[in-house]
């Protein structure tokens, strides 16, 4: 089953990309505010159902994929 | 000044910095003992460091991989016996991410890569890796880092702060730390990280001497760890 795991910096989190990515953005013309930069990662994990794919990969989120000290997660899976 | 204690470093896959400590601790006074990180035992040591580099190239966040190296296990328990561990830079990203020492290190908010002498102020010298400094002493002392910001957020900060964990402050802050923080030890104080590098500031042809204060203490503090040499001294 394939999931997406979507990482973010969380708020409050000094995120120099973001500050980064926004005053370029604002240089090319566009205008733009409060500009985070997460990080994405797409998985293919063997499970019965979307429950317990969902179970599996909060478990990875938790001792690998995140740090729950500065990002927060959210779980993507085919409904 | 008696009998040389043997102290750890251990190389991750990146590491860069292992062979400087190596080599400063060898020049003041230790037996530098290397340690490969898929070791699953330590070898018979008063003390470990964790040393600078980029292990397992920075991916997914830094010290985010090696935390899981075979070493690692050994380490946390040696740790949790009272063992002395001091990481440096990578060092102490890795000991952040396995939960040894609180916070976490991102990004400098500059975005830029900093790797120039810094000033730093003692704020607490009773702990093995700070008893040879003066409270308040000024040190000057590299850092080399793109990822050298430290956040805990306010909560944990005060916390930290009313159990005196806080080690060492940059006197002007390089990368946005919270709260000026370069180095931080776990609550009993035999586990310290620090971005700065002691370890390159050991030599007076290398500019500065203040390192070898951090290592010196460390040192010292091994040897009365090491019970064979602890006898010897009596």
């Amino acid at each position: 089953m394939r999931a997406t795991v979507l990482v973010r910096p969380k708020p409050g989190i000094l995120d120099p990309q973001g500050q980064a990515v926004e005053s370029s953005l604002r240089e090319l013309g566009f205008s733009v505010g409060d500009a985070r930069v997460g990080r994405v990662v797409d998985l293919e994990v063997e499970a019965r159902d979307p429950a317990s794919a969902r179970a599996e990969v909060e478990r990875m989120c938790e001792q690998l994929l995140t740090n729950p000290l500065i990002e927060s997660y959210e779980i993507e899976l085919p409904s | 000044m008696t009998g040389r204690p043997r102290i750890a470093v251990v190389t991750f896959p990146g590491s860069n910095d292992d062979r400087d400590a190596l080599d400063a601790l060898e020049q003041l006074g230790a037996t530098a003992v290397p340690v490969w990180h898929g070791d699953e035992r330590l070898p018979d040591v008063a003390a470990v460091i964790l040393p600078g580099g980029f292990s397992y190239g920075d991916y997914l966040r830094c010290g985010a991989i090696a935390r899981f190296s075979p070493a690692m296990k050994a380490i946390a328990e040696f740790a949790a016996g009272g063992g002395l561990v001091l990481g440096i830079c990578n060092g102490f990203q890795i000991l952040c991410e396995a939960g040894l020492l609180p916070g976490a290190l991102r990004p400098n908010a500059s975005l830029s890569f900093l790797c120039r002498d810094v000033g730093l102020r003692v704020e607490r010298v009773d702990t093995p890796f700070t008893a040879r400094c003066e409270p308040g002493q000024h040190l000057s002392i590299p850092i080399k880092h793109g990822e050298g910001c430290w956040f805990v957020d306010a909560a944990l900060l005060a916390e930290l702060e009313s159990r005196r964990q806080i080690v060492l402050r940059y006197e002007q802050n390089p990368n946005g730390s919270v709260s000026d923080v370069a180095g931080v030890c776990n609550e009993s104080g035999n586990v310290m990280g620090l971005m700065p590098h002691p370890e390159h500031a050991v030599d007076p042809l290398l500019g500065s001497t203040d390192g070898a204060l951090i290592l010196r203490a460390l040192i010292a503090a091994a040897r009365e760890a090491s019970p064979t040499l602890a006898s010897a001294a009596v």
